[in-house]
């Protein structure tokens, strides 16, 4: 048993994008303040801080979770992944990333973060998704700008892409 | 808005969680998935002094069948429960509701007992224990005892758990009889403006509501049909002391009991 006192920092060591990763965390501390304020990586955002709109989204161990109702020192051993991991390098954008850009599937872009890891975390479950099991994902995020239905059609582009991409690695 | 401060025990024996619990009684509390905890943390409308993390008790984590009851264990989250490949045979009314349950993104953490220990009015999970009758495990350093759900729902979000005692489990029985869900709520995955579950019963069958009352409500009907249905729903909506909220009426809670009431009792006698 690891008694950790509150009003202390404890270190914190995690896989961060594929990468090892260590901080200090005081108990209280919830992930979503650790990433961005210890950590430095400000793409995961902070909406309501109750769970309900989705922006804090994460991937942790593989599963879309919410950054805001889990504690820094909770995700300890864990693989978290970020919006920050879904471009290849800083100047080109991931295919996920390209269906929104060219599909308008975000105005102010505050909700996107939440949404892209949430839906990189289901299209590698279910490659060949339908709009009806993208809607579903959707429901635990909120977006105010686009009425949802760009980023249905962006989610669908993408897959199918990835889908080619998959084929075309088989291939070679 | 953020927690305000605790200690954080990473327990990682079963003795280790009864003998905080047993010492902090009710300034401490379980973190399981923190779905709900962390969330109630975050508005301080909790604030524990400790938080004992269970979920690295590979014991807590079992879901086993065992003749006529399966058992989830404390640290089963909501998306391994759904994922379970006899979910569908054993524990179908689950399978119903699960996927009213939160979002993908929060069943990935949140757990089933955590549901039920947070006894929300709306929720889906201890509908799901009502309508089927099944038991929570409750265990302390001291004791160990099983509570039936009807005596364990106290209220609004209270239960019959006292400070020192955790839940190990909870345990439904494999109903093999036809059963269904449907909710209303403003987005799928909210908390439920009526939640209605319908088990076929050896003479009729039984209708659990939640979001009406302040905890889960379940009655026997016998076999109705026409407007002997009707009359009997709209007793039984009445009786459940519906309130007025931000979200519904008193009334259109009533008038949901009767009428997705009546839907999933034909479609369970049919």
């Amino acid at each position: 048993m690891s008694r950790l006192q509150a009003g202390r920092r404890h270190s914190v060591r995690f896989s961060l994008n594929g990468k090892p990763c260590a901080g200090e965390a005081e108990p209280r501390l919830l992930l979503t303040d650790f990433l961005r304020h210890q950590i430095g990586v400000t793409g995961t955002h902070v909406g309501c801080e109750h769970g309900v709109c989705g922006a804090c989204t994460v991937s942790i161990d593989g599963r879309p979770a919410r950054a805001c109702l889990t504690l820094a020192v909770q995700i300890d051993g864990s693989e978290v992944r970020t919006v920050e991991s879904l471009a290849p390098s800083p100047d080109r954008l991931g295919i996920l990333q390209s269906a929104f850009k060219r599909n308008h599937a975000l105005q102010c872009g505050f909700c996107t973060a939440g949404i892209l890891i949430s839906l990189d975390c289901f299209l590698r479950e279910h490659p060949n998704p339908d709009e009806e099991g993208i809607r579903d994902l959707l429901c635990g995020h909120l977006c105010r700008c686009t009425g949802y239905t760009p980023i249905v059609r962006a989610a669908i582009e993408a897959a199918a892409e990835l889908a080619d991409q998959g084929k075309e690695k088989t291939d070679a | 808005m953020k927690p305000a401060a605790f200690d954080y025990v990473r327990a990682e024996h079963l003795d280790e969680v009864l003998d905080v619990l047993g010492r902090e009684g009710g300034d401490a509390r379980i973190l399981a998935g923190g779905q709900s905890l962390m969330a109630m943390m975050n508005m301080r409308l909790a604030k524990p002094r400790t938080l004992i993390d269970i979920m690295h008790l590979p014991e807590l984590a079992r879901i086993e069948r065992k003749g006529g009851t399966i058992t989830v264990g404390a640290g089963v989250r909501q998306a391994s429960l759904l994922a379970w490949p006899e979910l569908g045979r054993s524990l179908q009314l689950a399978a119903l509701a699960l996927p009213w349950t939160g979002h993908v993104q929060t069943r990935s953490r949140g757990t089933v007992c955590g549901s039920i220990a947070h006894a929300d009015p709306s929720a889906e999970l201890p509908l799901v224990l009502q309508a089927l009758g099944g038991e929570v495990h409750l265990r302390s350093a001291k004791r160990r005892r099983r509570v039936a759900a009807k005596d364990f729902f106290a209220g609004m979000m209270a239960t019959a758990r006292v400070d020192d005692e955790l839940i190990e489990a909870v345990t439904f029985p494999v109903v093999q009889k036809r059963c269904a869900f449907r909710e209303v709520a403003r987005r799928h995955g909210d908390f439920a403006i009526v939640a209605c579950a319908v088990v076929e019963t050896a003479d009729g069958v039984r209708l659990a509501v939640g979001g009406v009352a302040d905890m889960p409500a379940a009655r026997d009907f016998p076999r109705l049909e026409g407007s002997a249905l009707d009359d009997a729903l709209n007793g039984f909506a009445y009786e459940l002391d519906a309130r007025d909220d931000v979200h519904a009426t008193a009334r259109y809670r009533r008038d949901l009991v009767r009428m997705i009431g009546r839907d999933l009792v034909r479609e369970v006698l049919q």
